[in-house]
């Protein structure tokens, strides 16, 4: 069996789909906010420079992923762990050479990935316009403003994603998801 | 030489994976095996199977790897079809 094709089985032993899609949707939808709120509060404060900006955005990235990664991992092995046991406690056998045995010591690091990666890539995307204007590059915006709409924009799309997926009207999701945004940007906004 | 060509095996194995995967990977083992596999009882975290496995010449050491595998238990072999054929190559 492939690599690719063992990958998607243990996911399907696992049931691991819906895990990694709530994780990198939440976790993303964290990113973009935090990276939504450092971004509005260096808006509103003083005139700062763009690489004091670039720091402290990837720094919060950073800390974000590395968090991710290592708490999605630890729950996840300590969930994965007890579900093995039940199961070998039900087939009466030891199962760690097993598929499940496998599923229970890959899937966590995967979720973990997924759960890290999320808003560190997210951050980036929103963090690119403050790279752009560092290499010198003319934006048509300030390159602060950019970064708020390319962050209202993901949040929009990661609301659609979860209107898709629930089956519900994905304008109305997209809609929610911005309206939250939004709120944050007002509370940015009133406590600076 | 003896040729294994069917056998019907009781597995209890956990709900994942499902029927169709754990057919398709117990028919994966060799070129040629059918497999048909029902469903007999089912508990909270196990079910019970009946695998009909029919080929031309069937493992069954690759086939009980297989099973253990995917997180099944062997519980018995109810049926086997046996058939002792003359190699053809070595006649001509």
């Amino acid at each position: 069996m492939g690599l690719s094709r063992r990958l998607v089985f243990l996911l399907r032993i696992s049931e691991s789909h819906g895990i990694i899609r709530r994780y990198f949707v939440v976790n993303g939808f964290d990113g973009a906010l935090t990276m939504l709120g450092i971004i509005m509060g260096f808006a509103l404060a003083e005139p700062t420079n763009t690489d004091v900006v670039i720091s402290a955005c990837l720094g919060a990235a950073i800390a974000l992923a590395v968090s991710g990664v290592s708490s999605a991992y630890i729950s996840e092995v300590a969930e994965r762990r007890k579900r093995l046991h039940e199961l070998e406690q039900a087939m009466i056998r030891d199962l760690t050479h097993s598929a499940h045995g496998e599923a229970a010591r890959w899937m966590p690091l995967l979720v973990g990935l997924v759960n890290g990666m999320s808003p560190l890539l997210i951050s980036l995307l929103i963090m690119l316009p403050l790279w752009l204007a560092k290499a010198g590059l003319a934006l048509p915006v300030s390159p602060l403003l950019l970064a708020v709409l390319i962050a209202l924009a993901i949040v929009f799309l990661l609301g659609v994603f979860l209107g898709r997926i629930s089956g519900i009207s994905w304008l109305r999701s997209g809609l929610q998801t911005i309206v939250i945004a939004v709120a944050t940007i007002s509370l940015v906004y009133l406590f600076s | 030489m003896i040729h294994v060509t069917k056998l019907v095996l009781d597995v209890l194995k956990p709900h994942q994976p499902n029927a169709l995967d754990f057919s398709c990977t117990v028919a994966e083992v060799g070129a040629n095996y059918r497999v048909q596999l029902v469903v007999v009882e089912v508990d909270e975290h196990t079910e019970t199977v009946r695998v009909r496995i029919e080929g031309d010449h069937l493992d069954f050491a690759a086939i009980e790897k297989a099973i253990a595998g995917m997180g099944g238990s062997l519980h018995s072999i109810d049926e086997v079809d046996v058939c002792n054929m003359a190699a053809p190559q070595l006649e001509e």
